[in-house]
């Protein structure tokens, strides 16, 4: 659902990104995996940052994973964010190996609610008409 | 550690650290530019040394001066040094700076180091304009972190200290012992900023900024500015006080934004300590006083475990029971830190500052009796790079 006025940084993807920006775009979430090293990586780039090879592909990760960590935020640092602290970031630690840094939705921003290792699964927030955000929630 | 160890370790006592100052004023002081506080600082620096800012021929800064610190700074203080570093790795830099100006004292490219400090972290903003560039659109951080939350340091160290606390099982109440022994520093402090005394429960029941950080967990945000002189050993023996020697050095990085950070219960510290340990050829327990950037409380307690002091997960338990505070059995961060004492933005000059003057038994009241060895760690970054330093005294 696309907001109108939306006050928050977008992203501004880049041309090694795009992949994984359209892919949000079709809630589908696209990461990097090196063929040399057998192994996925974030964020993108052209090359591995654990072999430094440059035969790379792009596969469909599965939304699923735990958190890593996270923090409730009480400041909102940014006008963007004014009407809902608290709110939580967090390190999704996917299945596939990578972390991503997200917000967690559909659980109170409370540390009786939320601990680290929960497994969550990915959900797509579209923001605006072109902007897809990967967000997650708990299983 | 065997001779032929040391005998590799190049830097051990090339150079000392011969002068140290703050700005004629540091906390609020709205009044002064940052790039005043940079030469109040390296005039009352250079006279603590001795030397005169005409012998400088080396200058090393970071930040808070425009997009080339060093031209900035040797611009306004009317010198034209033939050698600059503007190492730009956060709050760590300058106390990785006294490693940068070492190799170019030991190499003979110089002979004077001056490392410059001025940041009007508390001022800066109301004046309007912004010490730190807009990042590029593209840039990793602003893709994928920004759309998500946008904030200062506390809320991304505040994650590093959730894992630490989920994995370790680290408490609120441990990681407030440090606000309070610091805060004991402070008092000892008369340049400190926050001098009234507090407890664990103050601590405790201080309002969020980013849970599990309560106010009181996080440094504070200040103006002022800072100063080294860095010579050679064979300079060191006529300036006006004795020398604080560089008996060992290590600097470290392993990432940038905490998205990247390979293992965030633990920091470069793990890497840069140990070597500056080696180097110096000097175990834990001969450590007299230690100097570490706490950003956060938890920056203090997962440094400890990190330089090794004790294992990864015993942090808590190590500082409890106000073991950090005055009369305790580990003096730490004896000025009153970045928590009570000052924190303009950029913290590691400080720590070297504090260092030295322990080790020349210049502190008063807060004094460590007998200090000889002092162990300094700089942060900076999202816990992304430390310089850590053994220094001594003769």
């Amino acid at each position: 659902m696309a907001q109108d006025g939306y006050r928050k940084p977008l992203p501004t993807p880049s041309p090694e990104s795009k992949r994984y920006w359209d892919g949000c775009r079709n809630h589908e979430l696209w990461i990097p995996f090196c063929r040399n090293c057998q192994k996925f990586y974030f964020y993108p780039r052209d090359f591995c940052p654990a072999c430094f090879g440059w035969d790379i592909e792009w596969r469909k990760a599965s939304g699923r994973g735990r958190v890593y960590t996270y923090a409730i935020q009480h400041r909102a640092w940014h006008p963007g964010w004014q009407d809902e602290v608290p709110y939580v970031t967090a390190l999704v630690q996917l299945e596939e190996g990578p972390r991503l840094y997200t917000n967690l939705i559909g659980v109170e921003p409370d540390p009786t609610q939320v601990r680290c290792d929960m497994p969550v699964v990915v959900t797509f927030d579209d923001v605006t008409e072109e902007v897809s955000l990967p967000k997650f929630r708990p299983v | 550690m065997t001779p032929t160890d040391r005998d590799k370790a190049s830097l051990y006592k090339r150079v000392a650290i011969v002068g140290a100052d703050e700005s004629d004023e540091i906390g609020i002081v709205p009044h002064k530019s940052t790039l005043q506080l940079h030469a109040e600082a390296a005039r009352n620096a250079l006279e603590d040394a001795g030397i005169a800012l005409s012998e400088v021929d080396g200058i090393f800064s970071a930040g808070s001066a425009g997009w080339s610190p060093t031209l900035q700074i040797a611009e306004y203080l009317g010198i034209q040094p033939k050698y600059t570093d503007s190492t730009s790795v956060g709050g760590s830099s300058f106390v990785i700076d006294v490693e940068h100006a070492a190799a170019a004292i030991a190499t003979g490219l110089i002979d004077v180091a001056l490392i410059t400090h001025g940041e009007s972290g508390a001022s800066g903003g109301r004046r309007g304009g912004s010490a730190r560039p807009a990042l590029d659109v593209q840039h990793p951080s602003a893709q994928f972190e920004m759309p998500y939350h946008v904030g200062g340091a506390p809320t991304h160290y505040a994650m590093a200290c959730m894992r630490h606390m989920y994995q370790y099982g680290t408490t609120h109440e441990q990681l407030a012992e440090i606000a309070v022994a610091t805060r004991k520093w402070a008092m000892l402090n008369p340049k400190a900023m926050m001098r009234d005394p507090i407890t664990i429960d103050d601590v405790l029941s201080s309002r969020w900024i980013a849970y599990p950080f309560h106010l009181l967990d996080c440094c504070l945000v200040t103006d002022a500015g800072g100063a080294v002189v860095v010579v050679s050993a064979e300079r060191a023996k006529d300036c006006k006080k004795p020398p604080v020697w560089v008996l060992g050095s290590g600097e470290a990085t392993t990432h940038q934004t905490i998205t990247n950070m390979p293992d965030l219960t633990t920091t470069p510290a793990a890497i840069s300590g140990p070597r500056a340990f080696a180097m110096a050829g000097v175990r834990h327990e001969d450590i007299d006083v230690v100097e570490v950037y706490d950003s956060f409380t938890y920056t203090a307690l997962v440094t400890l475990e990190a330089l090794g002091f004790c294992k990864p997960g015993e942090g808590g338990a190590f500082v409890s029971g106000q073991r950090t505070a005055p009369g305790g059995d580990f003096p730490l961060n004896t000025n009153g830190g970045g928590l009570s004492y000052t924190h303009p933005g950029m913290y590691g000059m400080f720590l070297l500052i504090e260092a030295t003057r322990q080790l020349r038994n210049e502190c008063g009241d807060r004094q460590v009796p007998n200090a000889k060895l002092a162990c300094v760690n700089g942060t900076g970054g999202t816990l992304s790079s430390t310089g850590t330093l053994i220094l001594g005294a003769d």
